[in-house]
C-alpha cells in the first residue's frame, strides 16, 4: 500500500472531523441532560402562593403554608417583639444578616420587609427538619433569657424571632427568607419579588 | 513496570495485566481484518446496532416519566410530550426509532439473500440473527401497547386473539393477559417484557451474533472466502483491518444516515400516520374499535399473509410460516456460488420475486378496501413469496451460475 499521503491533509480532516463529531454529541446530549430539569408541571407546582394575612394582627399569630412543598411560616410579631431583638446580638452568630440567607430587601435589623411580617422558610438549616414556635412566655427549658423565637426538635438548634441563629447549635445559618411582596394590607405573595 | 512510557500507557499496561482491553481491541478492531470490497449493503449491520443504542437511551429516558398503568399511560406519554422539556423528541426519536430499526433490519437481511450470507459455515449466524429478529418483532408488539391509543389496545387485543386458534388457545391468552381482557395486568406485564426483559435477551443474541460473526469472518459482494488466500503473515490478501478502514467508512455511513433520520423526527414525527398511526393519539376504549385498522408497516406483510387465506387456522399458520421459513434458508439452497453476482438467471428472478412480493404484500396490508381484485392479488403474492422458498432447493440447483474468480473484484 502507498506510504506516500499528504500528511497535512489527513490531519486537518481528521481534526475537523472530530471537532464537527464532538459537537454534534454535545449537542445530543443537551436534550437528554435537559429533560432531567423539573418539568413544566413541577414548575408551574413551584409557583408563587398566596396568603390571607388580614386576620394575622396579634403578637405570635401565625400560619403556615406550603410553598414548593416546603413549609413557610409568616409570623406577626408586636413592637415590643421587634424591639426586643436587638437584645439577642451577642449571642448570634450572624446578627447583621451577612450570609445571603435572604433576599436583599431583607437584610435588615428585622429581616423583614414590613417590621411586623416575618416570613421564614420552616427548615433548619443544620439538616432541614421543622422548627416548633416558641414563645418567651411558654413552657421551655431554653434558659432565663428566652425571648421567644423557633426551635428545632432533631438536633436543639435555637433561632430567634427573626430567624437569626444562636451560637452553639449545631446550625450554623439563619433560616432562610424567601421572596415575596405584599399584594395590599390583606394579602402577602410568596415566592415573587415587588417589581 | 517501565517508566520510560507515559501515564496512560502505564495505566493501560497495568489494566492488560488484569483484564484484556488491548487485546480485544487487537482482536475485534485493529488486527480483525474484513474483506476489502464492502459496498453500501454493508453499513446497515452497524447501523442496527446504533439503532439498538439509541432505542436503550431513549427507552431509559422516556421509562423515566412513562406510567405502565392502565389509569396514567395515555396520560404519562401526553405528559411526555408537552411537559418535560425535550420529552417530544425523546418520544419521537423512539417511535421514529422503531419504524428505523425494521428498515434497517429488513435491508440487513436482504444484504444476506443478495450474496448469500447464510450459507456455510455461517448457518448459525444467520439463524442467531433470525432469533434476534423474532425478539425485535415481540419487543415492537409489546412497546406498542405501552402509549395506551386505542390502535395500542386493539392491535395488542387482535394478536393475542391469534394465539387462541393455538391447542388450549383462550387459556393461553388469558395467561399472557393476565386478566379476561387487555387490561391494566396486561400492560404492566407488557411493559416489564418491553423495558428488561427482552431488550436483555437481545442484547445476549447481539453479542452472540458478532461473536459468531468475528469468529467465522464476514462474507463480502463476491461471496468468496477470503481466509483462502492468505499473506506471510497469516492475513488474508484481500482484506483490510476493520479499523480504521470500516470504522470511518461507517460513521460516515452513520452521519448520512442521522440526516434522513432527525428529517423524519424533526418534520414528520408519524410520517401520515405509517410510523404512528393517527388512531393512537385517542386513548383506548374497549367499547370501541376503530374504524379503520392495521398493524403498523413492518408488519403489514405477514399481516396480508394472515388475510390472504381465507381460514382462521391456516392463515396464523401461513403467517407463522412466512417468518420461520426464513431460518431454513441456509439448508434450502443449494446453489454452488453465494454472491448475485455469480448466481444464474432463475435465482436472480426468483430473489427479485421474492423481494417485489414482500414489499407489495406489505403495501397491500396497509389499504383498507375490500375490491375482490384485492384478495386475488394478496393470494398470488402469498404464493410467490412461499414458492421463493419452498422451491429454492430445485431451481438453486440446477440454476445456470457463472464462474467465478479467483480473488475478490
Amino acid at each position: 500500500m502507498s506510504r506516500d499521503f499528504d500528511q497535512r491533509r489527513r490531519r486537518f480532516l481528521t481534526t475537523t472531523a472530530t471537532v464537527v463529531g464532538g459537537g454534534g454529541l454535545v449537542a445530543a446530549a443537551v436534550p437528554f441532560l435537559t429533560s432531567l430539569q423539573p418539568s413544566a408541571r413541577a414548575r408551574i407546582a413551584s409557583g408563587p402562593v398566596d396568603v390571607d394575612i388580614s386576620d394575622l394582627r396579634k403578637g405570635g399569630a401565625r400560619r403556615t403554608v406550603k410553598w414548593r412543598g416546603r413549609p413557610v411560616v409568616v409570623l406577626y410579631r408586636t413592637p415590643e417583639m421587634i424591639g426586643e431583638l436587638r437584645e439577642n446580638d451577642p449571642q448570634l452568630r450572624d446578627p447583621k444578616s451577612l450570609k445571603a440567607q435572604q433576599p436583599e430587601f431583607a437584610r435588615n435589623e428585622y429581616r423583614s420587609l414590613r417590621p411586623e411580617y416575618l416570613v421564614l422558610l420552616a427548615q433548619c438549616t443544620h439538616f432541614g427538619c421543622v422548627p416548633i414556635y416558641l414563645a418567651a412566655g411558654a413552657e421551655h427549658n431554653l434558659g432565663e433569657d428566652w425571648n421567644g423565637g423557633f426551635y428545632c426538635p432533631c438536633h436543639r438548634s435555637r433561632f430567634d424571632l427573626a430567624g437569626r441563629v444562636y451560637k452553639g447549635v449545631p446550625a450554623q445559618l439563619n433560616l432562610e427568607v424567601p421572596l415575596y411582596r405584599f399584594s395590599g394590607e390583606q394579602k402577602l405573595i410568596i415566592g415573587e419579588e415587588a417589581v | 513496570m517501565d517508566k520510560r512510557l507515559s501515564a496512560p500507557l502505564r495505566f493501560l499496561g497495568w489494566l492488560d495485566d488484569r483484564i484484556p482491553v488491548s487485546r480485544f481491541w487487537h482482536d475485534h478492531m485493529a488486527c480483525y481484518y474484513a474483506p476489502k470490497n464492502f459496498n453500501f449493503w454493508y453499513y446497515f449491520g452497524s447501523l442496527a446496532l446504533f439503532m439498538l443504542v439509541l432505542q436503550i437511551v431513549t427507552g431509559i429516558w422516556l421509562a423515566m416519566n412513562y406510567k405502565p398503568s392502565a389509569e396514567f399511560a395515555f396520560a404519562s406519554v401526553e405528559y411526555i410530550m408537552r411537559d418535560v422539556d425535550w420529552g417530544w423528541l425523546l418520544r419521537y426519536m423512539h417511535s421514529t426509532g422503531a419504524s428505523f430499526f425494521f428498515i434497517v433490519i429488513y435491508l440487513h437481511m436482504f444484504r444476506a439473500l443478495l450474496y448469500g450470507s447464510y450459507r456455510e459455515p455461517r448457518e448459525l449466524l444467520w439463524t442467531i440473527g433470525m432469533l434476534s429478529y423474532l425478539v425485535l418483532m415481540a419487543e415492537a408488539f409489546f412497546g406498542y401497547l405501552l402509549p395506551w391509543g386505542q390502535m395500542s389496545y386493539w392491535g395488542a387485543k387482535v394478536i393475542i386473539s391469534v394465539f387462541s386458534v393455538l391447542p388450549w388457545g383462550d387459556e393461553l391468552a388469558t395467561l399472557m393477559r393476565g386478566d379476561y381482557l387487555i387490561s391494566d395486568a396486561t400492560l404492566n406485564r407488557f411493559f416489564a417484557l418491553h423495558v428488561i426483559a427482552l431488550p436483555l435477551l437481545l442484547g445476549i443474541l447481539v453479542g452472540a451474533h458478532l461473536m459468531a460473526l468475528h469468529h467465522v469472518g464476514s462474507n463480502n459482494p463476491d461471496g468468496l472466502e477470503i481466509k483462502r488466500r492468505k499473506d506471510a503473515q497469516g492475513r488474508p490478501l484481500d482484506s483490510v483491518p476493520f479499523h480504521p478502514y470500516y470504522t470511518v467508512k461507517d460513521i460516515f455511513g452513520l452521519s448520512v444516515f442521522l440526516f434522513i433520520f432527525f428529517a423524519i423526527v424533526f418534520f414528520a414525527p408519524d410520517l401520515g400516520g405509517y410510523f404512528l398511526e393517527h388512531n393512537n393519539f385517542v386513548a383506548a376504549d374497549p367499547l370501541k374499535t376503530p374504524d379503520t385498522i392495521a398493524p403498523v408497516w413492518y408488519f403489514t406483510p405477514f399481516y396480508s399473509i394472515l388475510r390472504a387465506i381465507p381460514h382462521k387456522l391456516g392463515g396464523v399458520i401461513a403467517m407463522g410460516a412466512a417468518v420461520m421459513l426464513f431460518f431454513l434458508l441456509p439448508w434450502l439452497d443449494r446453489g454452488r456460488v453465494r454472491s448475485i453476482r455469480y448466481r444464474g438467471p432463475i435465482f436472480r428472478g426468483a430473489l427479485a420475486a421474492f423481494a417485489f412480493s414482500f414489499v407489495a404484500l406489505g403495501v397491500l396490508g396497509t389499504l383498507h378496501t375490500d375490491r375482490p381484485w384485492y384478495n386475488y392479488t394478496l393470494r398470488t403474492l402469498t404464493a410467490v413469496y412461499f414458492a421463493f422458498f419452498l422451491l429454492m432447493p430445485i431451481y438453486s440447483r440446477y440454476d445456470r451460475e457463472l464462474p467465478e474468480p479467483e480473488r475478490l473484484r
